[in-house]
């Protein structure tokens, strides 16, 4: 695989991987095509993700995204963590081989369904996309 | 690694590399190289020419002929020179498809066939043709009994693999040849992966048509042949000059085929020899990765090519356990979808019934003859469960999707 000297990095050396206990949001997503799957747990003050971990079994571009997605949503609001998106994720990551584009989605996808987890806890309507 | 140049002089390539990706292709040889050489540089006459030049290099062709007919049991004028394994298996299929379809439109193949035969055949399939793809029992194995059942009056070829390139399963070919010529029907087999592994006669066989290719056996790559039996009704698949008896048109390329024949001369002159230290390391390899927790092996356990290991993981992706391999020196391959270009996983470990959640994991270790005891330590210590797994542990993951299923 084609991949740039950062994702090789997040891959081998993942940020934010584990989960936490007594979170206050997971959000747990399988991509059907290829088979990768991600859970995230979300650590919320107030509208602030404090912490976040992740567990994704998957490809290179998998696991680099997830760990690249969690580093840019730590410590910012649960909205701009929402608009985080996955071609946001690849460029942090100085791209992905067109053909893995779909494994970042895995993140984007994990988020959302963390936070909307978070927001039903809490008595909140669910966001949509 | 020790690679030998053409002088013979050992290079290492990079430092300390373990190469077990010997089913994708493998290093040729130093003495293809010096075979090659001399057709490379001042023999580079054109075999189609009456001048000595061109005769020196018909004589090679000629000569690498007769080294391909007497590997596999042929006779020289059986033996057509090809760019590789895929034109083979395209020419077999369609040529036989095409030539014989007044007799019929049916074709016999099974699940588990490179995609050299399955795409040719689902174009053939578009092409008013049709095609049975045969099942396969969980090690891979095509049955004789079901093959029988599926043959109709109209079936013109069966093509069933000799070997398979993933899980290395030898297919009963000796029974499928016999079913064949009973019936009457031409039978090929892609033999890419078998030679040099498995000790091949056509004639025992009954097979009508064998495909090869000569970067699997320490030949050079964009080189392989197609054994023709004698009096087969085929049609020609390129049109163009007049080489090899007017049924493959193209100057030859000289240099490939003359490494071809001596690649294979040594590759099937070693078999016994090389077959058991092969078998050594594959018994070892798979049995201290069974050890592992959640390890599958695919393929069969007894009747599988003796360079090939294929293990599923349960809990690692297989591009993944690529990767970490590779950083650590280590070459070898997967069946899981996200390290191909389809975003499939693997057709064949699918039709072995692998689990959809757990195909995802597998890590194929082709063995070669440049492979030692040592190799095999060492990529044993990698794959470690201590190694990788608490660095990977998807476990529970793995476990709660699985069960959310
Ligand atoms: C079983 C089998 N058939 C056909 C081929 C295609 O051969 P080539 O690469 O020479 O076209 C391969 C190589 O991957 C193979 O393993
Ligand atoms: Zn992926």
């Amino acid at each position: 695989m084609d991949y740039s000297a950062k994702v090789m990095d997040h891959f081998s050396n993942p940020r934010n991987m584990g989960s936490i206990e007594n979170s206050d949001g997971i959000g747990e997503v399988g991509n059907a095509k290829c088979g990768d799957i991600m859970k995230i747990f979300l650590k919320v003050e107030g509208d602030r993700i404090a912490d976040v971990k992740f567990q994704t079994f998957g490809c290179g571009a998998a696991i680099a995204s997830s760990s690249m997605a969690t580093e840019l949503i730590k410590g910012k609001t649960l909205e701009e963590a929402w608009k985080l998106s996955n071609k946001a994720v690849a460029e942090a990551l100085d791209g992905l081989p067109p053909i893995k584009m779909h494994c970042s989605m895995l993140a984007e996808e994990a988020i959302h369904e963390a936070i909307n987890d978070h927001l039903r806890k809490k008595g909140l309507e669910p966001w949509n996309d | 690694m020790i690679i030998h140049n053409c002088e013979g002089v050992g290079v290492t390539v990079e430092n300390m590399t373990i190469y077990m990706d010997n089913s994708a292709t493998t290093p040729v040889r130093k003495e293809v190289v010096e075979e090659m050489i001399p057709y490379l540089t001042e023999n580079f006459g054109n075999p189609s020419s009456i001048y000595d030049l061109g005769k020196t290099s018909k004589h090679a062709v000629e000569k690498a002929r007769k080294r391909v007919a007497y590997a596999i049991g042929a006779e020289e004028n059986e033996i057509y020179f090809t760019s590789g394994g895929t034109e083979s298996d395209n020419w077999a299929i369609k040529g036989i498809a095409f030539a014989n379809r007044n007799k019929g439109k049916h074709i016999i193949t099974s699940s588990i066939e490179h995609h050299a035969v399955l795409h040719a055949c689902k174009w053939l399939e578009g092409q008013g043709f049709e095609v049975t793809y045969l099942p396969v029992d969980k090690y891979g194995m095509v049955s004789p009994e079901d093959l029988k059942n599926v043959i109709r009056d109209d079936t013109i070829l069966i093509s069933i693999m000799l070997a398979n390139n993933e899980i290395g399963t030898i297919q009963p070919v000796d029974q499928i040849g016999k079913i064949a010529r009973e019936n009457r029907i031409y039978f090929h087999t892609d033999a890419v992966q078998a030679i040099g592994h498995v000790p091949i006669d056509v004639q025992k066989m009954n097979i009508d048509l064998l495909s090869l290719s000569g970067h699997k056996f320490q030949g050079p790559k964009g080189c392989g042949a197609l054994y023709i039996r004698k009096g087969t009704k085929i049609e020609i698949l390129l049109h163009g000059g007049a080489q090899e008896r007017k049924r493959r048109a193209g100057t030859e390329n000289v240099p490939a085929i003359a490494g071809l024949g001596k690649a294979i001369e040594l590759a099937v002159g070693e078999i016994g020899e090389s077959d058991k230290t092969l078998l050594e390391m594959r018994e070892r390899l798979i049995k201290d990765l069974l050890k592992i927790p959640k390890t599958h092996l695919n393929g069969h356990p007894i009747k599988r090519l003796a360079n090939n290991v294929n293990v599923t993981f349960e809990y690692i992706e297989g591009e993944s356990l690529l990767l970490l391999l590779n950083a650590k020196g280590v070459f070898a391959s997967t069946g899981s979808a996200c390290n191909s270009s389809s975003l499939e996983p693997s057709h064949v470990l699918t039709a072995c019934g692998v689990p959809h959640e757990i195909v995802h994991g597998s890590l194929r270790l082709s063995l070669g003859k440049m492979n030692t005891q040592e190799d095999v330590n060492t990529v044993l210590h990698q794959l470690d469960q201590k190694i990788i797994y608490p660095h990977y542990d998807f476990k529970h993951l793995t476990e709660s999707i699985l069960k959310s299923e």
